[in-house]
């Protein structure tokens, strides 16, 4: 059985950066661990020569070639930012 | 102090000049107005979808060919992923277990003695945006940057000394520019340079716990921060201590290392195959398209100038160890020029002057075609080697064909033997005692002498004939 | 007038016989979101005043070789970006996203061929859900009763359909969402081979999952509006590069000598009786219409629902980071630096199964984890694409149920996400395998409520599935019963 603590959901949501209520920490444990328990059904299966799909098509080499193109206009750009200064993109700084 | 060994790692990233991004046809330019060179791909808006630049694929096996890497035939991309405001798809498109290059190497030279040193991988990604810290608590991105493709080149923990490190970047560096994939332009960014470092006991076999050094912004600074990170490991485990495994910034202003952040584990990048992409098959026919491609390499240079040329090996390396200078060389032989004087003048005056201004080679007014016009006006007299001196500043610093210049500061020499007999017999006859002074054995009286000419002719006389002339006239009398 | 009534081949006709104009199609096609959407509520945003503004210029420039699709009123699913318009994906983090600056692949095909955009389409948040009720914003209601679920996550592009609020709309399916709701709404749905439609401007759920289809009332429209959004595009590399039948041709009435499997696991226990009751007869329709069928095994089926979650999350973990309050979209009013403006802009933005599959995609692509369950679901996935190649080399479809029960009541499963999930079980294994498949009519259930027969084909050989739903459903009459809505109550 596989379980997920509340350690590994606090640690999860923190490489996604999700800020998650205890009560949420709480929920997803207990759903994370059913969803996962559920996952384990693969482990009946012998997939040890079998390949894996990342792609269903046979597709290689799709590229296109090295041509600048206009698009938007640049007034566009800044054009939904939620916060913005003189052309550029304003976020509050980090904490060190 | 010497019962310790120091291990190096170099991680340097470079920018690839297409024209265009790697995943999007914005243009691939640097220096614009913050946010212009962008489009819906490069802000990561939601539906946009990669697509690869087949350009900056050939780039990178270039460099990674330059470089003695294998190539790989089968690669991909994979999502590298993390937060931060210039990253904005919270995931990097770049390549974990497939690079496209793998297994390199570069010979470095450090004190006469040559080293290999192993490139363990040359993989290609996009490069992110550019987050300035500001006043009040706010940063600001700029994403004109973001999507450029960039290489990240990682190196084999082979390099043992900060010296060495030095000339591994520097030899990395050119052989780069030769391939005319990067400027490799620190000052701009277009090559980075990250160092991991760590000490051992000598003898030891298992390495000691690195420091990742961060914030490195030349060459210099790499060699210096990576001394005093390595004395100050030395300390650390001399009086007792325990080195952790840390991330620090160089500061330029102390000249120290600084403690960033103490790593916990290893960052987990959740690396996986990127969907949005279909993977790349190199077969023979494109890798020896682009192995074709790729110019002369700094050592064969060297080599050849030293086997076709006559240069001594050391004239070699330096006029190869830029390929800017490596080019003007060429140019100007190609314009005639003796390559020994050629080769001269670059490694003296040339150099000098640039040391001085602080400008680089191509930056310079003179061409390669008038050095090696004005060595020729040299070789057949036209001027003294005095002379040319005036010459060359002028070219340097407003460029202009040498007869021109020698022309108009009426810099010619008077190489007439006529001309000059009939001026040297006058300065005889009336300085008949340094004839007899010079004929007693006073050496002196002779270099009066031809102080005298060289006066009467406002110093254009050609003066090794002043000198036979002089001689000839006095055995006469 | 009444949309509802006719085809898109009939309201050509009546256009270009002036019986009707493109402004009278639109005004139509608002009078019946007015009369209706109050209780089917699958629209998030219309488009009124510019459709109606093209519509008064397609008037004026109607020609004899105007494309079919001609002045025709469509509604697109709101995971799809039209520019100039609000696009959320039914997302509050996209709330305010009023201008998402470029069109998706798709729309710029429908702008040429001078389709007309009602609306945009509610649906379950980033697509994740089968009941609209992960919309951020109302639920949709199923037109055949409201108390119950259109299904999802196309569940606007479905319920709109149904309720002749427009002709036909757009969704996108990546383990079920166009088919399933079509089931639930008693419309067509077709969820085209993987790479066959650009995926330029959807916003991405499960890359390798993802695909953009038709959902429309007969399968005849459905071959049409397949035909105008198909085809190569250079913005999308995973666009297949194949040519492109003429779907309409396949519309015959011929399904002599087509075999048909149908996999005993797609009518195991847990189908409810009354959807395994209508499959069958559905056969029989086959069988009398001259096909024959076999059943036989995807032995695989019952892991398609874990391989599908643990790579759906997986690819969505990464897909859903780049809403992080910095270019556009939702950022929290708090004052917190930067990380916390990352952690709190996303958790107020995001609905709870986003969330749930954010987290389950990070942890499946963590460290130590990811060879047990990414990887492992990747090599699952291979080998359930096998159980189809397999039985393609000896027929020609596969035919199923689409879900193994009717529409279920608002509310009933939203507690259990498992449940939810494991109701994937008959669509999922066809978005893993990368194939065409598609929903039609079968039916009704004693309640009255639509039940959907799926039609699985090659991939790429849409074609064959156009004809083996075409001779069904013009043998039928499902497709012609109407839900009782607004004012034909």
């Amino acid at each position: 059985m596989a379980e997920i603590s509340k350690e590994q959901v606090k640690h999860v949501a923190n490489l996604a950066r999700l800020s998650l209520t205890d009560e949420e920490v709480e929920t997803f444990t207990q759903q994370l661990g059913d969803i996962i328990n559920y996952a384990e059904l693969l482990n009946e299966l012998d997939t040890g020569d079998v390949k894996p799909t990342t792609h269903v098509l046979d597709l290689k080499n799709v590229m296109r070639k090295d041509e600048p193109k206009e698009w938007i206009k640049k007034e566009d750009a800044l054009k939904n930012a939620p916060d913005e200064q003189d052309g550029q993109f304003r976020v509050p700084s980090i904490l060190e | 102090m010497s019962n310790f060994e120091t291990i190096i790692g170099l991680e340097v990233h470079v920018e690839l000049k297409t024209a265009s991004k790697i995943f999007s046809p914005a243009p691939n330019a640097f220096g614009s107005e913050p946010n212009s060179n962008i489009n819906p791909i490069d802000l990561g808006y939601p539906g946009v979808l990669p697509v690869l630049n087949e350009e900056a694929v050939n780039y990178a096996m270039k460099a990674a060919m330059a470089l003695n890497c294998e190539i790989a035939t089968d690669t991909k991309f994979d999502r590298k992923n993390y937060f931060y405001p210039d990253n904005p798809k919270a995931y990097q498109i770049s390549q974990f277990d497939q690079p496209i290059g793998e297994n390199g190497w570069i010979e470095i030279e450090v004190n006469g003695e040559k080293k290999r040193i192993g490139i363990t991988r040359l993989h290609l990604e996009e490069d992110a945006g550019k987050l300035t810290h500001g006043e009040y608590g706010y940063s600001y991105v700029d994403y004109n940057r973001q999507g450029t493709p960039l290489v990240e080149i990682v190196s084999e923990p082979d390099i043992r000394t900060p010296e060495e490190a030095y000339a591994y970047l520097e030899k990395l560096k050119n052989i780069i520019q030769y391939t005319g994939v990067s400027d490799c332009k620190m000052e701009e960014g277009s090559l980075r340079c990250d160092a991991n470092i760590s000490i051992r006991p000598v003898g030891q076999e298992a390495f000691g716990t690195k420091a990742e050094l961060k914030n490195l912004n030349s060459f210099s600074f790499v060699q210096k921060g990576l001394e005093f990170e390595e004395k100050r490991q030395r300390d650390v485990l001399l009086n007792g201590g325990e080195i952790l495994q840390e991330t620090r910034r160089y500061d330029e202003q102390t000249k120290e290392t600084i403690l960033m952040r103490v790593k916990e584990g290893s960052d987990d990048y959740r690396y996986f195959p990127e969907p949005d992409l279909v993977p790349l098959y190199i077969d023979n026919e494109w890798k020896e398209r682009i192995r074709a491609e790729i110019p002369e390499l700094p050592d064969a240079r060297q080599k050849r100038y030293v086997k076709e040329l006559d240069l001594p090996a050391y004239d070699a390396g330096v006029l190869t160890s830029t390929i800017e200078m490596s080019d003007f060389f060429e140019e100007a032989i190609e314009a005639g020029a003796d390559a020994k004087q050629a080769s001269n003048w670059l490694m003296g005056e040339v150099s000098a002057y640039m040391n001085k201004q602080q400008v680089e080679i191509q930056d310079l007014k003179m061409t390669p075609a008038a050095l090696a016009k004005m060595i020729k006006l040299i070789e057949d007299g036209t001027i003294s080697s005095k002379m040319a001196k005036k010459v060359f500043a002028e070219l340097v610093e407003n460029g202009g064909e040498p007869e021109k210049i020698v022309k108009e500061k009426g810099l010619v020499q008077i190489s007439d033997e006529g001309q000059l007999r009939e001026i040297i017999t006058g300065i005889l006859d009336a300085n008949e005692q340094s004839i007899i002074d010079y004929k007693d054995g006073k050496d002196r009286a002779l270099g009066f002498l031809v102080g005298q000419t060289m006066k009467a002719t406002k110093g254009q006389a050609n003066p090794p004939m002043v000198n036979k002339i002089i001689l000839e006239e006095i055995n006469k009398r | 007038m009444s949309l509802f009534d006719y085809t898109l081949k009939e309201l050509q006709e009546k256009l270009h016989n002036k019986e009707i104009t493109v402004s009278e199609l639109v005004e139509a096609s608002y009078d019946r979101i007015n009369e209706v959407d109050g209780e089917v509520k699958a629209f998030l945003t219309l488009n009124e005043e510019e459709a109606k503004k093209q519509a008064k210029e397609l008037d004026e420039k109607l020609s004899d070789d105007a494309s079919i699709l001609y002045g025709m009123p469509i509604g697109i699913k709101d995971n799809i970006v039209t520019k100039g318009l609000r696009t959320t994906a039914a997302s509050q983090i996209l709330d305010n996203l009023n201008d998402p600056l470029y069109d998706a692949t798709v729309v710029q095909k429908l702008n040429a061929e001078n389709a007309i955009n009602i609306g945009k389409l509610n649906m379950d948040e980033f697509a994740m859900g089968s009941s609209n009720e992960n919309s951020s914003y109302e639920n949709t209601r199923n037109p055949w009763n409201t108390d119950y679920v259109p299904g999802g996550s196309s569940g606007g592009s479905a319920a709109a359909v149904a309720a002749g609020e427009v002709l036909f709309s757009l969704g996108s399916d990546t383990g079920g969402s166009i088919r399933q709701p079509a089931a639930f709404c008693g419309v067509v749905g077709m969820k085209p081979t993987y790479g066959l439609v650009s995926r330029f401007g959807l916003i991405a759920f499960a890359s390798s999952l993802d695909q953009i289809g038709p959902i429309t009332r007969t399968v005849e429209d459905n071959a049409y509006l397949l035909q105008a959004i198909v085809g190569h595009d250079n913005m999308d590399s995973t666009s297949a590069n194949v040519e492109i039948p003429n779907y309409s041709d396949a519309l015959k009435q011929d399904v002599k000598g087509l075999r048909i499997a149908v996999p005993k696991e797609y009518l195991q226990e847990g189908v409810d009786p009354e959807v395994k009751e209508a499959v069958l007869s559905a056969l029989k329709q086959y069988e009398e219409l001259g096909a024959t069928w076999e059943e036989v095994s995807l032995p695989h089926s019952k892991y398609a629902v874990a391989a599908y979650y643990l790579l759906a999350a997986s690819e969505a973990s990464a897909n859903l980071a780049r809403f992080d309050g910095v270019r556009y979209g939702k950022r929290t009013e708090k004052k917190v630096d930067m990380v916390d403006m990352f952690k709190e802009s996303r958790a107020e933005g995001f609905g709870d199964e986003v969330k749930r599959r954010i987290m389950l995609g990070t942890f499946a692509l963590s460290s130590g984890y990811y060879d047990a369950y990414y990887k492992k679901a990747q090599k699952v996935r291979t080998l359930i694409k096998n159980d189809f190649e397999k039985i393609f080399a000896d027929f020609d479809v596969v035919v199923g149920p689409t879900t193994p029960t009717p529409a279920y009541k608002i509310g009933e499963k939203i507690d259990d996400p498992l449940t939810m999930y494991t109701d994937d079980v008959l669509t999922t294994p066809v978005n893993l395998a990368g194939l065409p498949g598609m929903s039609i009519p079968c039916g009704f259930s004693s309640a009255g409520l639509p039940i959907g027969l799926q039609i699985i084909a090659r991939p790429f050989d849409e074609a064959t599935i156009y004809r083996t739903a075409y001779a069904y459903e013009q043998a039928t009459d499902h497709h012609k019963k109407r839900p009782n809505l607004g004012g034909d109550k």
